[in-house]
């Protein structure tokens, strides 16, 4: 018992100081290098003073590494909350066409938008993310009841995504091109461009989501025995199941509205936060699993923009490429 | 007398179509009921019903005095526990954790456990003699070791009331025994009432207070085992009708061969019962004798053999019995002496022997 306390003080301790780190490196490397103490003097400062220095962190670095951080956090946990209510372990919103249903509404929502409108207020796009979200996530549950097996909800969740992704690839090719221009870069997906108040409107949302799942982890601990065990122990298990897809779904929405989908975060990440905790308490993972999934996206986006620099790398390149062999590990450890 | 769980015209099934009509029932405390039935007659449904997995089609369960459906899930949870047939898979769980889940209904909002948590928890796990299984990984224990685990689980929500379905599948028959005694202990030492569905009626009739049979759409048969292990309400329970059950044993016997027999078998005081077994698995009819009818060989004789000569038991010598069996043999080919002492008591034995040796019949002794 007491060992558990203290492998679980470890990990966090581990993790802060990842999470703190990389954002330092974030803010300190890239095509103009500035050096750790004038990044804190110019943070500390409170605005842009001026300076190419202060107008690269305020302006460029530091909403990257904020959206990078908070995003993937937000990310991870909403992949946790996926994999609690499905009962699989290979469940995130990228595999199950989640982001792809939200990266429909807002792309449409953004096509027909901007005919009538000269900008679309970001917060219709994070609802109409959320709407797509939600239609998906309700079309994998509705075609999950008819399968079993793990793999088989991932085949669902790939064929819902692709019938996503063939409609947005519709509206795209009979968009006008100043529109698709913007939707392209959009879908990619990218930290970069990320403004202040799309961030904090997002994180806002993000913040008091997470507070929920959190305050969730005792049935969560519950339902990671069965439905029927929750049941019997108390839980109004109608009312959660509603309570945990609506919050994962708002978490996903939030991410895609701001970056546009993101691949493997939201399933890689909590496994390994699980690995390194040793343990799936949802009191220890929902925390762990949004540090995790800071330290992961900012380290993919440090490679992203830096690796191949000046060339940008998508930001799903990075996270495939770390993210989809623990998918293939998870596919391999357990058959059935 | 109050009942800790009693129903009302209880009505169960899926979807709205009714399984098994107006059910009532009543439990006192510390009381053990069982269920048996055939395979898919609906002991599952009954029990779903009972533990609010399954909403009943009419009736209600009531516990005490306070309708199951009027008590909030806390309530019940603190007074209603589950082992359920579903396997679970958790992940990096040790006995420990699972068990501790059972502290659900008593914890706060965050679902901390306090000392006195952990103290009920180290309390179930001795209950079910597995205080050494606790930091085992849940997914690494045998089937015997998970059942039990369950059920520390179950009695961690320190209920007053215990619902187990079907516990005693999948496991070896040591793990049955430990479980049924854990749940004896637990009705006649805790005062905590089980109700169980089982598929073995040899050991239902072993534990149970009272019996239920759950057959077509009412329940026609509720009662004490004595009143419920006869051969009749057994036989049509489960349809039986190549094979038979002793209620004296409950022990489970196949169908007799069929066809005359050429084979007599000498046999008395248990040393007949391997050789009417070895003729049953070979399917070849014989006939049993000479037997009082309470030689432990009777009981088995009785539902395997073509013929059993028999006379009641402390009677001398009975010349009729003995005459008909001395037929039967001279209609055989083989005499089987099963290694019965042939004395005083028995000496129809012997006349039957002397008959054998006197013909040159084949006689085959059946060495121990």
């Amino acid at each position: 018992m007491r060992n558990a306390g203290r492998r679980t003080a470890a990990a966090f301790a581990l993790l802060v100081a990842a999470f703190l780190l990389l954002m330092a490196m974030n803010a300190c490397i890239g095509s103009l290098a500035i050096t750790p103490g004038d990044v804190l003097r110019i943070v500390l400062a409170g605005g842009a003073d001026g300076t190419p220095a202060g107008n690269v962190i305020w302006k460029i670095r530091l909403p990257r590494l904020l959206a990078a951080a908070i995003l993937g956090g937000a990310l991870s946990v909403s992949g946790f909350l996926l994999q609690t209510f499905f009962r699989n372990p290979i469940s995130g919103p990228y595999v199950l066409g989640i982001s792809s249903g939200a990266r429909l509404f807002v792309g449409l929502t953004l096509v027909f938008g901007l005919r009538f409108l000269p900008s679309v207020p970001f917060a219709v796009l994070m609802l109409a993310s959320f709407a797509g979200s939600m239609l998906c996530t309700g079309l994998v549950l509705l075609f999950s009841r008819r399968v079993s097996g793990m793999a088989m909800l991932l085949v669902v969740g790939i064929m819902v995504g692709n019938i996503f992704t063939a409609a947005t690839d519709f509206v795209v090719t009979f968009a006008q091109d100043a529109d698709v221009a913007n939707l392209q870069s959009w879908s990619m997906g990218s930290f970069s461009a990320v403004s202040w108040d799309h961030l904090s409107l997002a994180s806002a949302v993000i913040f008091a989501a997470l507070a929920a799942a959190f305050l969730l982890s005792k049935p969560i601990g519950a339902y990671q025995l069965g439905e029927d065990y929750a049941l019997s122990m108390g839980v109004d298990v109608r009312r959660f199941r509603a309570v945990l897809i609506v919050l994962s779904s708002v978490l996903s929405a939030c991410v895609t509205a701001l970056c546009g989908p993101i691949s493997f975060v939201g399933i890689a990440v909590p496994h390994i936060t699980k690995q390194l905790f040793g343990t799936a308490r949802p009191l220890v993972i929902i925390p762990g699993c949004f540090l995790m999934g800071g330290v992961f996206c900012m380290a993919c986006d440090l490679i992203a923009r830096t690796a191949f620099s000046p060339t940008e790398l998508a930001i799903s390149t990075v996270t495939a490429v770390f993210g989809a062999p623990v998918v293939i590990a998870l596919m391999l450890k357990r058959p059935r | 007398m109050t009942h800790t769980l009693s129903t009302q015209g209880l009505t169960v099934g899926y979807d709205g179509q009714p399984l098994i009509r107006e059910i009532t029932l009543s439990l006192r405390r510390g009381e053990i009921l069982s269920l048996i039935g055939p395979n898919g007659a609906g002991k599952s449904t009954i029990l779903k019903s009972l533990t609010r997995h399954l909403a009943p089609i009419a009736g209600t369960v009531y516990l005490e005095n306070d309708a199951l459906c009027g008590l909030s899930p806390r309530q019940i949870a603190r007074r209603l526990a589950v082992v359920l047939t579903e396997r679970i898979r958790p992940e990096m769980m040790t006995c420990y954790d699972v068990v501790a889940t059972g502290r659900y209904p008593y914890t706060g909002h965050l679902g901390t456990l306090t000392a006195a948590d952990h103290a009920v928890i180290c309390r179930c796990l001795d209950c079910v003699r597995a205080g050494d299984l606790a930091d085992r990984p849940f997914a690494c224990v045998s089937d015997g070791q998970r059942q039990r685990i369950m059920l520390a689980r179950a009695l961690c929500q320190e209920p007053e009331i215990i619902v187990l379905d079907e516990p005693t599948s999948f496991l070896d028959i040591r793990h049955k025994i430990e479980l049924l005694n854990i749940l004896l202990e637990m009705a006649r030492e805790k005062g905590m009432t089980v109700i169980l569905s089982l598929h073995e009626i040899d050991l239902a009739a072993k534990v149970s207070d009272r019996v239920m049979c759950v057959q077509g759409d009412r329940i026609t048969h509720l009662g004490t085992p004595e009143e419920i292990f006869t051969p009749q309400i057994i036989g049509a329970l489960y349809g039986i009708e190549h094979g038979s059950y002793d209620v004296r044993f409950g022990s489970v016997e196949l169908g007799k061969p069929q066809g005359t027999p050429d084979t007599f078998v000498l046999c008395g005081g248990g040393c007949g019962i391997p050789v009417f077994r070895q003729l049953q698995r070979r399917r070849i009819p014989f006939y049993a004798g000479v037997l009082f009818d309470n030689d432990m060989d009777y009981a088995v004789a009785r539902p395997l053999a073509t013929r059993v000569f028999v006379q009641p038991a402390f009677t001398s010598e009975d010349a009729r019995v003995t005459q008909a069996a001395l037929e039967a043999l001279d209609a055989c080919k083989t005499l089987i002496h099963s290694g019965v002492p042939i004395l005083e008591g028995n000496r129809a034995c012997g006349a039957l022997l002397r008959r054998a040796l006197e013909k040159g019949m084949e006689i085959r002794r059946n060495e121990p």
